[in-house]
């Protein structure tokens, strides 16, 4: 409890909330929809055996989540440390022994956690029915076209979120990220169903 | 003993924490204290303000290590009162 108070605190004073919200939202939606185009790229080809399938998938998902946290580590340490410089600059005094020095080591390790577990978790629930099926688990539809209807699920959430958060209809962001899905589907049965 | 019953201080902060989180922090240092802040002049990233702190005996030391954790820095100690009770033998 102490320790979720002190994130909390850390948050508040470098005002990254918001910045952690943001980041869970587009890296989530990147990783649903990269899961989506690899699980349509396979669907349209050849029929491959599902361990392929599942392992490029799972390449793609590591990747991103390695990618999310590295990006957002390094980008959000030298907006922390520049913030960190322009307020000692201000105040005209040394603030490392102060809470918002600590913020510039925790907070950039923090935001990269989110931005790197959103698209890899996410991918992982997109591609729970390849495994299911891997374990011999029987499932009403083919785990290919399971998983395109996880991954339809879960962008319709990330926009249901979103209007939670922005204050406007849950239906009508939900199906906005829905319709950017769908035009992503459409676009690779154009180009890659030749 | 003597015993600091108030203190008031002339303090620089930047706006995080704000006054809400600034003087709750100072009011956990001991028990009974009571914490009054008021804002004198804002500029772009600090905030120059008048802290009244009143306790039945202030520690002095705790209370300047929480304003620098905050990353604010004591100006000047602007008025202060003080008490030597007795002791009954």
């Amino acid at each position: 409890m102490k320790l979720l108070q002190q994130v909390k605190f850390l948050f508040e004073i470098t005002r990254s909330h918001g910045i952690v919200r943001r980041y869970f939202v587009v890296n989530g939606f990147d990783g649903a929809l990269t899961m989506l185009g690899l699980i349509i790229g396979f669907q349209l080809s050849t029929a491959a055996d599902l361990t392929v399938v599942m392992n490029a998938c799972l390449g793609a998902a590591i990747a991103l989540g390695v990618s999310g946290v590295s990006s957002a580590y390094v980008s959000e340490t030298a907006e922390r440390r520049r913030a960190l410089a322009k307020l000692e600059e201000a105040m005209v005094t040394d603030l490392q022994a102060s809470a918002h020095a600590e913020a510039v080591r925790w907070v950039p390790m923090l935001v990269a956690l989110v931005n790197g577990s959103a698209p890899l978790i996410i991918s992982l629930l997109i591609l729970s029915p390849l495994w299911l099926a891997m374990q011999g688990i029987s499932l009403p539809l083919s785990p290919l076209y399971l998983a395109i209807l996880v991954a339809l699920l879960l962008i319709f959430l990330l926009g249901v979120f979103l209007g939670h958060i922005s204050g406007v209809s849950w239906l009508r962001s939900g199906l906005q990220t829905l319709v950017v899905a769908l035009v992503t589907s459409l676009l690779i049965y154009l180009f890659a169903g030749y | 003993m003597v015993l600091v019953k108030k203190l008031v201080l002339d303090v620089l902060k930047p706006h995080q924490p704000n006054a809400l989180e600034f003087c709750k922090a100072l009011a956990e240092v001991g028990d009974n204290y009571s914490v009054n802040l008021m804002v004198i002049a804002v500029d772009e990233k600090t905030e120059s303000v008048q802290i009244v702190v009143e306790a039945p005996s202030i520690d002095f030391d705790a209370l300047q290590a929480v304003i620098n954790k905050m990353g604010a820095s004591l100006h000047s100690i602007d008025e202060v009162e003080v008490n030597n009770p007795s002791v009954d033998t």
